[in-house]
């Protein structure tokens, strides 16, 4: 047990490190166009050359735009690319050329795009990586500022009752009733036009926190509420326990077991928020990349057919949030401090 | 003096068909005459799909798209631009003269014209009709395409088959006037006219039988929010080239389906026979498959656009877009603009190849008012680097651009949200202008929210629109060129035109209105072309291609460029074999 645990934040850490780390790791700049080269399928890494010989360091082929259907490209393995660390690779800077060292990349002038290309010709593996940074750490703070808001309001109003439980619970039935388009477009009027990723981060971070907190006070307020009429929690009031005592001890442990699936099923609906958001101005604009605008340009039917290779990010989305709940499972018995 | 008569257009288009008819019937190989061996044959259905049902079933009151592609083949007018010559055809009107100062219009209307109740249509239905669309309290859409020179046409009968119409002025448009103004039938609508009801009448809720027009279809069904059948007017006044009756088929559906994407997998499910507005990626997955005939009607009317905040914005409240529009304003650095944008990348990745790009407002689909002398430089970041130096701009060592007084040039660019082929164009300006170290950020908005920025506040630095599409006559741009215009975007509704460039503009565009020759309108707007491209107060793009599609068997499927795009003959389609479902 203790080594599954170990394993799986062994897992979160790395992936996490990975995320911040993105924009050092990936082979290409995330918003630079090879507009010849869009829609291109993911590169064949080999190992095994046309004459059955075998090499130590994987290459890729060249590959060719056909000339009969656009967006079609044969791979010609006459000309092979290996795949080398710290490579040097130049890449256009307005009209002149500059030179960047990447982690990993394949010799000049070969390309490696290994999740392929989009419709302008942006490699989707560096372009997955980089958004996971923006619309993780994005998401995440909006869950961890709505659950926060959400258990400080919904156990006050579970426990204390009377008036302060009519107020929150007011509150949350008018956050919950809210026209939130209209009020979106409100404040979109009332911030200046251009947003910096920075302001924007933040700006939809709070804006998802805001509108989130509503669903989990109420589920917070209900299991408060009913773990409170226990004959256990009368006792421990009887015999003098204060209500921090109370709250700490007997009330709020029983919260994870429903904060955690709640919270597991808020990021990735705050990742895809984030892109209705966009629709008002508020998202993160083009060229960077973040999960919404990336499975929000999947989402044409075409998109599955031709270039499946576009639901990345959909992988990426399936794979954190079975990280996420395995996480949760193995921390779900015992005292949190002593298991981990 | 008779400058144009119908008798004579219909005579020739009468000797055009017999010879279409030889050609077909002597020249036609063998196998061709096998598979259509009776000629049209009448029965069968067809569906197609809205994005949104009609939002009223009153002709004079419908403004959308998708309302006038119900009611246009429930009503007919008088004279109709023909959507793929885009030249006029005599429709309920057999033929009409013009007086030699070309102020009046004699129009004489087909015998025996009949409502698809079966009720008589006279010359009293057609003045009635255009009292109805002229009266203010009515509020028609369509009121200001009947005014000339701001002044209502008057429009008189002669008798029971004969209507004259006097115009205020001369008026370049001609007989076009008369196209998508339906001929409202007084025996029904009259009364509801008299007690000033008529806004409030035939609206969605009406029962089917109540709707009376003149045009190939008749209502027959109505479930809101689902579906429309239309049935076939047997009273339809239009016959086929050998005099048979038309429509061919019995029956119209049109569904609604809320996307794009969901129309075309009902298409491919079987659900639907034609789409009329493919993507060309659409196009492509189609052109693999068989049972289905694709058409390419070649580049539509549609210009998109980017064009630079250049209205006389307040310097004190808005400070930082004053110190914007230095920039703006300097034709060098418009050019610049122009010259970094890679318009060939917007055909092949907006459009998948199944477009043009643009230099002008006029796409080449527009043949009869396309200025073929226009510059059409290719794309050159040489010629626009030398254009920034020129007016003055320089650049850091990083490569980023900056003004004479240091300043990093820097701007953002609104774009509808909704309009994915728009943010893919903002995404390679942004992509074409780093390259000369010009910073764009693009600003995703909602459609209103864009609209009130341009129009209203005229806070943002530039942006890109779209437009085109109602007609192929320059007319329906002038809210567009006049300097007063409130299509006018990057200046709009202005006192007085800004520039001696604009002032010039307006005169040209007032003097087209009133010239009397085809040549001298084209010679007028052709130099507005010019001056627009000279000095590029909008920046154009790329215009996308009208795509189509219908189920195999359904024979004189000829996309137009003019909406409706698939509907336009729609009399005239018919099943060469039934379509599987």
């Amino acid at each position: 047990m203790i080594r599954a645990r170990r394993a799986i934040l062994i897992v979160v850490v790395a992936v996490h490190a990975i995320v911040l780390a993105a924009p050092w790791l990936v082979p290409y700049d995330p918003a630079a166009q090879q507009r010849l080269l869009a829609f291109a399928p993911p590169s064949r890494v080999h190992a095994i050359d046309a004459q059955g010989r075998w090499h130590l360091r994987p290459f890729v082929c060249a590959i060719e735009p056909s000339t009969a259907i656009p967006f079609r490209y044969t791979e010609d393995c006459s000309r092979r690319y290996f795949v080398r660390w710290l490579v040097r690779r130049t890449t256009a800077a307005g009209f002149t050329t500059r030179e960047s060292l990447r982690l990993f990349s394949v010799d000049e002038p070969g390309e490696m795009f290994l999740f392929g290309t989009d419709e302008f010709g942006r490699d989707v593996f560096s372009r997955v990586l980089v958004g996971a940074r923006i619309s993780l750490v994005m998401s995440i703070s909006a869950v961890c500022l709505s659950l926060a808001l959400g258990v400080v309001l919904g156990s006050l109003a579970g426990y204390m009752g009377g008036t302060v439980d009519a107020i929150v619970s007011g509150a949350t039935e008018l956050v919950l009733a809210l026209p939130w388009l209209y009020l979106l477009l409100a404040a979109r009027a009332a911030m200046p036009l251009s947003l910096t990723p920075t302001e924007a981060f933040v700006i939809i971070m709070a804006l998802l926190g805001a509108i989130g907190w509503a669903r989990p006070a109420r589920l917070v307020r209900a299991v408060v509420a009913s773990a409170r009429a226990n004959d256990y929690v009368t006792a421990a009031r009887t015999a003098g326990a204060s209500t921090p005592h109370v709250l700490r001890r007997h009330l709020l442990p029983q919260l994870p077991v429903v904060l955690v699936p709640l919270a597991l099923q808020l990021v990735p609906q705050f990742i895809l928020g984030e892109t209705t958001l966009s629709l008002f101005g508020l998202g993160v604009p083009e060229p960077a990349p973040s999960w919404g605008t990336l499975l929000a340009s999947a989402q044409r039917p075409q998109v599955l057919v031709e270039a499946w290779w576009l639901l990345a990010p959909v992988v990426g989305l399936v794979g954190i949030c079975v990280m996420y709940y395995t996480l949760a499972r193995t921390l779900r018995s015992g005292p949190l401090v002593s298991r981990l | 003096m008779s400058v144009s008569t119908g008798a004579s257009r219909t005579s020739v288009v009468r000797a055009g068909s017999v010879a279409l008819c030889l050609v077909v019937c002597l020249g036609a190989p063998a196998t061709q005459r096998r598979a259509e061996p009776a000629g049209p044959t009448h029965g069968g259905q067809i569906v197609v799909a809205e994005r949104t049902p009609p939002s009223t079933f009153n002709p004079v009151l419908a403004a959308d798209a998708q309302t006038h592609a119900v009611l246009d083949r429930l009503f007919a007018d008088l004279v109709h631009i023909n959507r793929q010559t885009l030249k006029t055809e005599p429709a309920l009107a057999s033929s009409w003269s013009v007086s030699t100062d070309g102020l009046e219009y004699t129009i004489n209307l087909r015998p025996d014209l009949k409502f698809s109740d079966g009720h008589p249509c006279t010359a009293d239905d057609v003045v009635f009709s255009f009292d109805v669309y002229l009266d203010e309290s009515v509020h028609a859409p369509q009121r200001d395409l009947l005014l000339v020179g701001g002044k209502p046409i008057d429009v008189r009968k002669k008798d029971d088959k004969t209507i004259v119409v006097k115009m205020p002025e001369p008026y370049a448009v001609g007989e076009r006037i008369f196209d998508t103004i339906a001929i409202l039938p007084k025996h029904v609508l009259g009364e509801a006219f008299a007690k000033r009801a008529l806004p409030r009448t035939w609206g969605v809720d009406a029962p089917p039988e109540s709707i009376v027009g003149t045009g190939p279809f008749r209502l027959r069904e109505n479930v809101p929010g689902q579906r429309i059948v239309l049935e076939r007017n047997p009273y339809y006044w239009k016959r086929d080239r050998d005099g048979g009756t038309l429509p061919y088929l019995d029956r119209l559906v049109f569904v609604t389906v809320p996307s794009s994407d969901a129309e075309f997998l009902r298409f491919k499910a079987g659900e639907i026979d034609i789409v009329s507005q493919l993507t060309g990626d659409q196009l492509a997955s189609l052109s693999s498959g068989s049972g289905y005939q694709t058409a390419d009607a070649g580049p539509s009317l549609q210009y998109n656009f980017l064009f630079f905040n250049l209205n006389d914005v307040n310097a004190a409240t808005l400070p930082a877009l004053a110190t914007r529009q230095r920039w703006f304003r300097e034709e060098k650095f418009r050019h610049a603009v122009s010259a970094a944008i890679d318009r060939a990348a917007m055909v092949s990745i907006v459009y998948r190849g199944q477009g043009e790009p643009l230099w002008g407002p006029v796409t080449r689909g527009n043949a009869t008012w396309y200025n073929r002398a226009l510059p059409r430089p290719a794309r050159s970041l040489e010629r626009a680097r030398a254009l920034l130096k020129e007016a003055g701009f320089s650049w850091r060592d990083d490569g980023a651009l900056k003004d004479q007084d240091g300043k990093p040039v820097e701007f953002s660019v609104l774009v509808q949200a909704t309009s994915v082929p728009r943010k893919q164009m903002a995404t390679i300006i942004e992509n074409d202008l780093a390259q000369l170290g010009i910073g764009v950020t693009i600003v995703p908005l909602d459609s209103r929210a864009v609209v009130d920025r341009v129009q209203r506040t005229r806070d943002y630095d530039a942006c890109i629109l779209g437009l085109g599409g109602g007609d192929a006559d320059p007319n329906v741009d002038m809210p567009v060129w006049l300097s007063s215009g409130d299509h006018h975007f990057w200046n709009p509704s202005a006192a007085k035109p800004a520039t001696p460039w604009e002032a010039e503009i307006d005169s040209l565009m007032r003097q087209q209105i009133s010239a009397r020759t085809f040549a001298d309108r084209k010679t007028l707007f052709d130099r507005v072309q010019a001056l627009i491209a000279e000095h590029e107060p909008m920046i154009f793009l790329a215009s996308p291609d009208i795509l189509a599609a219908a189920r195999a068997g359904l024979a004189n499927f000829k996309p137009a460029i003019l909406p409706h795009y698939t509907l336009w003959n729609v009399e005239e389609l018919y099943w060469r074999q039934a379509p599987d479902r």
